[in-house]
């Protein structure tokens, strides 16, 4: 499967490196590798979600609890996820760290894929939710870094939205 | 089976607990008995309280955990039940008052006429889908006795319990809630990140 481990692993060591120990998730392609990375290390809790909602819940208990986490989700696990980020991180002002891979941009070969990551950022915006590209392993840790930064700090919802660039090999 | 004498019945277990409820009547009930800092109430997302509760049983594995939720919250989340049961923390309680209407939302008038039921007034089973999800204990109970044995043998005891209490489509006597959202959110977290010994 051409997902980047090397560049998966540059983002999970960067989600651990601002103290992110418990991860919620919905697998997608893109997310193979970094959801088995927080499965098999023995300091992070992962909790595999039924739906996306569900992990905006997971992480506003996690906060309150005095634990840093994240989500792990794809466009239409966004979207899936929007009123438990209104209702609970926006509404409660909760930090909410969320990876969104960022499916349906110019190279996406997946016809179902197209739909999904057109509204992504507009949604983020309408929101009001600071959101960045992760496009090039070498932005990834001081990005991602940032974002907690923020999130911590303005008590909100922040958004890191993972690249082809950075995710997809092509096979040679 | 009145939702006010079950709360009555469990509130003196939950001194060190966390406790989220939902919005509406189980809120207000329970803050009509005494508001404490490790009360949280959302007052919104429904479904999610059990969300929260799981991220803080994951989070603090040594404190007891006690979701109060409604059916009418739980059938927005069906899916968590499972991710609960799969996740099995045994420090949670899931209590669920099973009053089989959407009565905090408009769905109930006084007088407890039910106009906007739930599908648990047309015989979903509740305890019978957290069974099935994998939950190690869960049961319905319609007596006071019972609900209070029920509910203080899961507070007391060491595995993830889902308890649902069929009550009355009562009213709360008053929704009035003098701590704001966001003070309540607050005062939360500090409780339950600094009372001392129990994390």
């Amino acid at each position: 499967m051409p997902v980047s481990v090397a560049n998966s692993q540059v983002v999970y060591d960067a989600m651990k490196g601002v103290g992110v120990t418990l991860v919620s998730a919905l697998p997608e392609t893109w997310l193979v590798h970094l959801i088995r990375m927080a499965d098999e290390d023995p300091e992070m809790t992962l909790v595999r979600l039924a739906k996306e909602e569900e992990g905006v819940g997971v992480s506003a208990g996690a906060h309150f609890a005095g634990v840093r986490s994240a989500m792990l989700l794809q466009n239409h696990g966004f979207l899936q996820a929007i009123n438990g980020i209104v209702g609970v991180s926006l509404l409660y002002k909760i930090p909410l760290l969320m990876l969104i891979t960022d499916r349906g941009s110019f190279g996406e070969k997946d016809p179902w894929q197209t739909e999904g990551g057109k509204y992504t950022r507009p949604v983020l915006d309408a929101l009001h939710i600071a959101h960045d590209d992760l496009s090039r392993p070498g932005d990834v840790q001081p990005k991602i870094a940032h974002a907690m930064t923020l999130a911590q700090s303005s008590l909100s919802p922040v958004a890191l939205l993972l690249q082809r660039d950075l995710m997809w090999e092509e096979p040679k | 089976m009145k939702r006010l004498d079950c709360l009555k019945a469990i509130y003196p277990e939950l001194d060190d607990c966390a406790v989220v409820t939902i919005m509406g009547a189980v809120a207000a009930e329970l803050y009509s008995l005494g508001h404490r800092a490790n009360f949280f109430y959302l007052e919104h997302a429904m479904g999610l309280a059990s969300s929260i509760g799981l991220g803080i049983a994951l989070s603090q594995p040594n404190r007891k955990v006690v979701v109060i939720d409604g059916d009418g919250s739980v059938l927005m989340n069906l899916g968590g039940l499972t991710t609960l049961a799969r996740s099995r923390p045994n420090n949670l309680v899931h209590i669920v008052f099973d009053n089989e209407t959407l009565l905090s939302v408009g769905g109930g008038a006084p007088g407890g006429y039910k106009w906007f039921t739930t599908a648990t007034s047309t015989g979903t089973d509740l305890a019978g889908i957290a069974k099935a999800a994998g939950f190690p204990r869960a049961q319905m109970v319609r007596e006071l006795d019972d609900f209070e044995e029920a509910a203080l043998d899961a507070i007391r005891g060491d595995a993830l319990s889902c308890i649902v209490a069929k009550v009355e489509a009562e009213m709360p006597k008053s929704f009035l809630m003098d701590v704001h959202m966001l003070e309540n959110r607050f005062e939360f977290p500090r409780a339950l990140q600094s009372k001392g010994g129990v994390n």
